[in-house]
């Protein structure tokens, strides 16, 4: 099966007024048909801005892509025009964003606002006929059609993350991006909207990047899964290889000893000391070095390359001289 | 049982809107021994908040009373509700909203000193300063920075100075680590447990996050529409939780589980009812699976085993 997605190399540099900002660097993977992939990381380790370079939305003279392909169906997505770009965004590609409270108009109807990106994307769609594909989609995320005459602060905010699910697959898009789309809502309401999304995707075929901080979420919904750190991808595998497997990326180690097991019982959790660097003064090396407890000088003077063995990638030294020895 | 350090009775807070009276707490009797902590869990608008502000009477109780080594603060006056607050001191969920932008890192620790007159001249001042920067891991070289220069975790810390500044027993910690990334979220955890074996501290926990409240919790109270619908130590609740609402919860949360993947779980369906006017009986009746006409009485807290409490009438039955 070929790929639906193929990202390789991408760069990408925000320009502030003092800074070059490396937001992403190198950054290359791969999505099939049908797959999810769970883009792990935290705060300002470029998750979004890796969906927002896909989607061709990063803020305009601000944010550069210096290097890099993204191929969607083997179409390099940064060479579109804008025009291109308009018809792709929402019929092929959609994306789903954390908030769902700031990514509704508040002004206009739901019905409305789901009708409106049918409309964008057929517009000789007759208006009967788009009214009843707006009355499916709710049905399919479980709103009942009476209620498309609502406005959106009638909605809870689980409900509203519905809407924004129906709005985003009403095309039946070939690839969703779904940056945190539960972070912002009770665990009870969390569980139901997964779930939902988890039915959707399997009926309709459609391969999806979730984005999220929450490892616990990824490893119930992700086939495989990108670790990123400080712009880069420091591992990257099967759920099983992430999950289950023996040799991590020492941030990765670092990212399951933060969080609280329920099934074991810890007196003390193990952090990962430090903090993130700063993306516009990284340090030489391994970017991960001035945190890292297995830290050489050779991490201090080389950047890693991401070493694969088998469907398993991790940018480490260590995990090259293991190899060789 | 020695008497606890705090003790909530009945207490209640009720918010006059358009609507109706909102039952925000509704009748929350819980109890925290010396040295403990206790954990407050539940989804937004349970009144887990309010439960903190309520305790340490920042916000004025409705009815009921909140005892604090006995003696019930909410008959209090102005000037003994003062000496009080030293011993009770609460740490906030936004690190970014609860210090002020336009003081320095030392200025916002030194606040409560001044405020309590805690130190008798500017040298005591400073070293004082200087010692509670250094329990919570800041580098004295912030002393001098503002709120904005620092991150969400050093924020979190100088919110931390400044609830031990005048020395309390007891502080409230109201979602202290849901606004930082997961690996400063375990600093601040691995802090709060040193501080409180160090110092004997007793904290009131107060999250939305199962996994952080077991790990740092002696007992858990779970809250639903403002009232406790379980109560229990926190290896027994999470080794046998009875209320429908507890077991949903748990089963709700994202595991770290590959094995669960593409599985169905069980989640409750439908959406929590306004606690605005709540009609009488059990307030989860309206989306649990077990609901029977009983459920229409008010469920009470009873003891089903020791320590282990349940305002369900179904549970209840069940265990005895």
């Amino acid at each position: 099966m070929g790929n639906l997605l193929d990202i390789r190399h991408l760069t990408v540099v925000y320009h502030t007024e003092e800074d070059e900002v490396h937001a992403l660097s190198d950054v290359s993977f791969s999505l099939q048909k049908g797959e999810t992939l769970g883009l792990v990381g935290e705060t300002g380790a470029g998750k979004t801005t890796t969906a927002l370079a896909i989607m061709g939305l990063l803020p305009r003279r601000v944010g550069e892509v210096q290097s890099g392909e993204i191929l969607f169906e083997g179409r390099d997505l940064l060479r579109c025009s804008d025009a291109d770009m308009r018809a792709i965004r929402g019929a092929s590609i959609s994306m789903i964003f954390q908030d769902p409270m700031t990514s509704l108009n508040p002004t206009i109807r739901i019905g409305d606002q789901i009708a409106e990106s049918i409309r964008q994307h057929q517009p000789d769609m007759k208006r009967a006929d788009v009214e009843r594909r707006v009355d499916e989609i709710l049905e399919m995320v479980g709103i009942p059609a009476a209620r498309k005459r609502e406005y959106p602060h009638q909605f809870s905010g689980g409900m509203k993350q519905r809407v924004v699910i129906a709005i985003a697959l009403a095309l039946e898009p070939q690839l969703l991006i779904a940056d945190e789309p539960t972070t912002a809502l009770d665990v009870t309401i969390q569980a139901q909207v997964l779930q939902m999304m988890g039915d959707l995707q399997r009926q309709l075929g459609t391969s999806t990047i979730l984005i999220t901080h929450d490892l616990g979420v990824v490893s119930q919904t992700c086939d495989r899964v990108a670790v990123m750190y400080a712009g880069e991808i420091v591992e990257v595998g099967t759920a099983e290889d992430i999950f289950l497997g023996k040799t991590h990326h020492p941030y990765t180690t670092g990212l399951f000893g933060s969080l609280p097991d329920l099934n074991r019982e810890t007196r003390r959790l193990s952090p990962i000391d430090g903090l993130m660097p700063d993306p516009a003064d990284l340090p030489k090396g391994c970017r991960f070095n001035p945190r890292c407890p297995h830290c050489t000088a050779l991490c201090r003077e080389c950047e890693p390359e991401l070493t694969a063995r088998g469907s398993h990638a991790i940018r480490c030294h260590l995990m090259g001289k293991e190899e060789r020895a | 049982m020695s008497t606890p350090l705090l003790e909530t009775r009945d207490l209640k807070k009720y918010f006059k809107t358009p609507a109706g009276m909102l039952h925000a707490v509704d009748g929350v009797s819980l109890t925290i021994g010396e040295g403990e902590t206790l954990g407050v869990v539940g989804e937004s608008g349970c009144g887990k908040s309010t439960l903190g502000r309520t305790v340490l009477r920042l916000l004025e109780p409705t009815a009921g009373q909140v005892l604090y080594r006995g003696e019930d603060i909410t008959t209090f006056d102005k000037r003994r509700m003062f000496a009080a607050r030293q011993e009770m001191q609460m740490i906030f969920q936004d690190p970014y909203a609860s210090l002020n932008p336009r003081l320095s890192v030392s200025e916002i620790i030194a606040e409560p000193l001044i405020v309590g007159k805690l130190c008798r001249n500017a040298h005591e001042m400073n070293e004082r300063i200087g010692g509670l920067m250094e329990t919570v891991g800041l580098a004295p070289r912030f002393a001098h920075s503002y709120p904005h220069e620092l991150d969400g975790g050093r924020r979190q810390r100088i919110g931390i100075a400044r609830a031990l500044a005048t020395n309390p027993r007891f502080i409230v910690c109201d979602e202290p680590v849901s606004a930082l990334d997961v690996s400063i979220q375990a600093q601040i955890l691995n802090l709060l447990m040193d501080l409180q074996e160090d110092k004997g501290l007793s904290y009131m926990f107060i999250t939305h996050d199962l996994s952080v409240v077991k790990h740092i919790s002696s007992h858990i109270a779970v809250m639903y529409l403002g009232q406790c619908v379980e109560y229990a130590g926190t290896k027994e609740l999470f080794a046998n939780p009875l209320h429908p609402y507890t077991r949903a919860l748990l089963a709700a949360i994202p595991v770290i589980d590959i094995t669960r993947r593409g599985k169905r779980i069980e989640t409750i369906q439908g959406e929590v009812t306004s606690p605005i006017e709540p009609a009488p009986g059990c307030r989860f009746a309206p989306r649990c699976a077990y609901a029977t006409e009983a459920c229409r009485q008010e469920q009470r807290l009873c003891q089903v085993s020791e320590g282990h409490w349940v305002a369900c009438c179904r549970a209840a039955g069940e265990e005895a």
